[in-house]
């Protein structure tokens, strides 16, 4: 293949893949994201095209594997061009069905459409699903649209042009002014501006620099950079190499973590495919620009999403971090200036570059511009992968996307930001969600996690469950991080366990800021966040579980016992066989008893009750 | 050169030093525990964070690496400052209760109890032993595995190393393990003795015995 060096090559080449595709040929799109691969959507793609080969439909009708299209919980997802109708739930036995009545005689199957629980309504096609109408995709917005795997899809959509735009019309200053305009900052979590980051980094004397991607996500419950880098890994690419021209670095690295095993096939394609065409490797667009991108895997720790310890990772050092009084951008990979950003970030910059600074200033808030990316999880009907535009309120997330609660049940806290995020009570639901915003509130944008929490949920067992992942995940290397979430692990798991005296809540405040402000890091300083959060939005809980010993949400094994309700209890003996401690006893068609010497609360029997006779105190 | 001012004294400092070499030059002591002369700087025991003000904002940064700089207002002994170093060594008490350079530090610092459960671990991990043999014994033998609750100082895979020539500088440079303190006896207890003890091995060998080895004696005497 003739390497691409002018735009004008690049427009023929897209205009070629126009001409050839025809907007109008029916195309199926089936999501292959990790959440719809898990309910089986690789079976679903084989029975497509077994189905369509048997029909002998391959000239007219295409089937094409693309990324996560965010929807996750009404997997495998099925979208059919060119009208958009929205398949949900599709199993390999659905596919002659949809082959023959929607995409041979455009009827649509109605009993795979997706029903909105607010309405009761079948809606027929992908933008009007309540979930995506309220979303605004920038960054995300082409995951579903297209195949990672072949460069023509990205080119065919308009990839590229940002790149062909930036080296051939704009000088390394504008492109940094352009980016310094938009507002656009960094997406990992930090949000420090990344136009002033790039100018500092171009600023930093010295002849080497380096562009690094950060794709080591971490957190539990949060997948955006993983989708990202599934599904459109070209605009990561084209995000780098902008950034790298405009900084004058000409070695970048993408540091994704060694758990995604298809971002880092996908990314791996991606980069060969780039270097085939031009877009990396020498003298880009006859800019006399070079510039290479090599992936490193991460070993799994997640200390190594933190920046410093990511560079000492790629050095082959332990991964830790460093004091950054004197900054990567100055000082980074092997003590050269380094500019390291998020992916969805670099993913952003070539959107900025097409439309303009002044369109993406428009989106968002004064101070925090574009969208925020969250992965909505825990106790939601719509889990998913979320796009808004900063600002949008937590309440228009978590209801109007989210589609409200789980089994109608009340909502209690909702954590952003993964682990080291704080815990958001319902009386700031209204919240915009910004940068600014959220850490006023104690919790923090982070890598983008949103854990939304129900009623059942006990609070200081959250704090518990978030310390316990912390302390493993510390790096050791600092003593308020290593000594103080041990330490206060230590408090909260004994005061879930009802060994803790009304004064050791003191004592955790005291551990938690301390930690907050003496930490080495942003792990360890942002690590007390839900401690700290917990106890200034649910010191009741805290106070039932020290005073009265008792766990109001009913979670906390040592503070809670399991009765049987005389009303309710018809005898049946469900619960009686599945006590697995011999811990019911009860004759048949009378009232069943719970021996609380012999049970160790496991809960088997409230979840085996048909009738509801089970209760917690 | 620079001008700062440390706890409102206005002082003149290299570019490039740090803010804890510039307070100890002008004898104003910073704790630390991990930090030595002739070693790089590692920030990790946090006992020498200090409030600086750079006009923009108030924070707290490591003295041990943050370099001085034009104008910036040092506070070396804020309440906030003052309060937290206190339970950073009450964290390293709980791990270490013997050490004898935590409890006169504790007793300096005026901590009284140890709050926490009590463990009885050697090494702090200040990582001095480490860097003393890569850097100033050319020597590497020793390193961290581990991450976390896990990390310890070992040799590589744990077996006697090759290139170690038993010189015994990670022994010489270790702030805890090599002085015991013999006068604790219950567990919690900051022993303060040495700091107030009447030196009784001084009639006897002439000399002050503790300052090589705390030999407890002292204590003991005044419980009898």
């Amino acid at each position: 293949m003739k390497k691409i060096r002018t735009s004008q090559e690049l427009k023929a080449l897209r205009n070629s893949l126009l001409q050839r595709r025809d907007p109008n040929k029916p195309c199926v799109r089936v999501c292959l994201g990790t959440g719809c691969r898990a309910r089986g959507s690789a079976d679903v793609v084989e029975a497509f095209t077994n189905e369509i080969k048997k029909q002998d439909l391959e000239i007219q009708v295409d089937c094409k594997q693309t990324g996560c299209h965010g929807f996750c919980e009404r997997g495998p997802v099925v979208v059919i061009r060119p009208k958009e109708i929205f398949y949900q739930r599709v199993k390999p036995h659905d596919v002659p069905e949809i082959v023959s009545k929607t995409l041979l005689n455009g009827e649509v199957v109605d009993s795979l459409l997706y029903t909105d629980p607010a309405s009761g309504q079948k809606v027929l096609y992908e933008y009007e699903v309540p979930f995506y109408k309220k979303q605004a995709r920038l960054v995300l917005a082409n995951n579903g649209r297209i195949d990672p795997t072949n460069i023509f899809d990205y080119i065919a959509i308009g990839g590229y042009q940002a790149l062909a735009k930036a080296i051939t019309t704009m000088s390394c200053e504008e492109v940094i002014d352009t980016v310094e305009k938009s507002g656009l900052r960094g997406l990992g979590g930090g949000g420090f501006p990344t136009g002033r980051k790039w100018r500092l980094c171009r600023k930093a004397p010295g002849d080497v620099k380096f562009v690094i991607g950060n794709g080591d996500e971490g957190d539990p419950g949060a997948f955006s950079d993983r989708s990202l880098m599934e599904a459109n890994p070209h605009s990561i690419l084209e995000g780098m190499i902008i950034g790298a021209y405009a900084i004058g670095a000409n070695q970048g690295y993408l540091y994704v973590r060694a758990e995604y095993p298809l971002a880092l096939k996908h990314l791996q394609i991606a980069i060969d495919q780039a270097r085939e065409y031009g877009f990396l490797g020498n003298n880009i667009f006859n800019s006399g620009f070079n510039l290479d991108i090599k992936i490193n895997r991460g070993g799994g720790a997640f200390v190594c999403g933190e920046s410093s310890a990511l560079v000492a990772s790629i050095e082959s050092k332990m991964g830790e971090p460093r004091a950054k009084y004197i900054h990567t951008v100055e000082r980074g990979l092997w003590n050269k200036p380094t500019n390291i950003n998020n992916v969805k970030t670099w993913a952003s910059v070539p959107l900025i570059i097409n439309n303009g600074a002044d369109w993406y200033a428009k989106i968002g808030t004064e101070k925090s511009k574009g969208t925020a990316i969250f992965s909505l999880v825990g106790k939601v009907n719509n889990t998913g992968l979320v796009e808004v535009p900063m600002g949008t309120p937590l309440k228009d997330i978590i209801y109007d996307i989210g589609g409200g609660i789980l089994e109608g049940k009340k909502f209690k806290a909702v954590q952003t930001g993964g682990p080291s995020g704080g815990c958001i009570p319902e009386e700031l639901l209204d919240l915009p969600v910004d940068f600014e915003r959220l850490t006023e509130a104690g919790s923090m944008m982070g890598s983008g996690g949103m854990i939304v929490m129900d009623e059942d949920t006990c609070m200081v067992d959250v704090a518990r469950y978030f310390l316990d992942f912390l302390q493993y995940e510390s790096c050791g290397k600092c003593v308020p991080c290593r000594e103080g979430i041990k330490r206060m692990l230590e408090i909260i798991t004994d005061i879930t366990a009802g060994r803790g005296k009304e004064e050791v809540l003191e004592i955790l405040q005291e551990l938690a800021e301390m930690v907050k402000d003496f930490s080495l890091c942003g792990l360890g300083q942002t690590a007390p966040n839900t401690v700290l959060s917990t106890l200034r939005y649910f010191r009741d809980e805290y106070n039932a579980h020290v005073r009265d010993k008792k766990c109001p949400a009913g979670i906390c094994k040592d503070l809670i016992e399991y009765f049987i309700l005389e009303d309710k209890c018809i005898g049946c003996g469900a619960c009686l066989k599945l006590c697995s401690q011999k811990a019911i006893q009860g004759d048949p068609n009378k009232l069943h008893i719970i021996d609380h010497a012999k049970c160790i609360r496991c809960g088997i029997c409230r979840d085996a009750c048909p009738y509801e006779a089970i209760m917690v105190k | 050169m620079v001008t700062l001012t440390i706890n409102g004294t206005k002082v003149q400092a290299e570019e490039g030093s740090t803010i804890l070499e510039v307070a100890r030059f002008y004898g104003i002591d910073i704790p630390t525990l991990c930090y030595h002369d002739e070693l790089t700087p590692y920030g990790a025991c946090r006992l020498c964070m200090v409030e600086i003000d750079d006009g923009r904002r108030t924070r707290l940064v490591a003295s041990c690496l943050y370099p001085v700089k034009e104008g910036i207002k040092v506070k070396t002994n804020t309440e906030r400052v003052v309060k937290k170093r206190k339970l950073i060594l009450e964290l390293l008490l709980a791990r270490c209760p013997n050490s004898k350079t935590l409890q006169d530090l504790a007793s300096e610092m005026g901590l009284e109890q140890v709050r926490f459960k009590m463990e009885n671990e050697d090494c702090i991990l200040c990582g001095l032993c480490v860097r003393m043999c890569a850097e100033q014994m050319g020597s590497g033998a020793i390193g961290f595995v581990g991450r976390g609750q896990k990390r310890e100082v070992v040799t590589p895979f744990r077996v006697a190393s090759e290139i170690c020539r038993n010189c015994g500088a990670c022994m010489y440079i270790c702030p805890v393990v090599e002085l015991q303190c013999r006068g604790v006896k219950s567990p919690g207890e900051i022993c303060n003795s040495c700091l107030v003890f009447t030196p009784r091995c001084l009639e006897k060998y002439g000399q002050v015995m503790c300052t090589l080895d705390s030999c407890g004696a002292c204590v003991e005497k005044e419980e009898k």
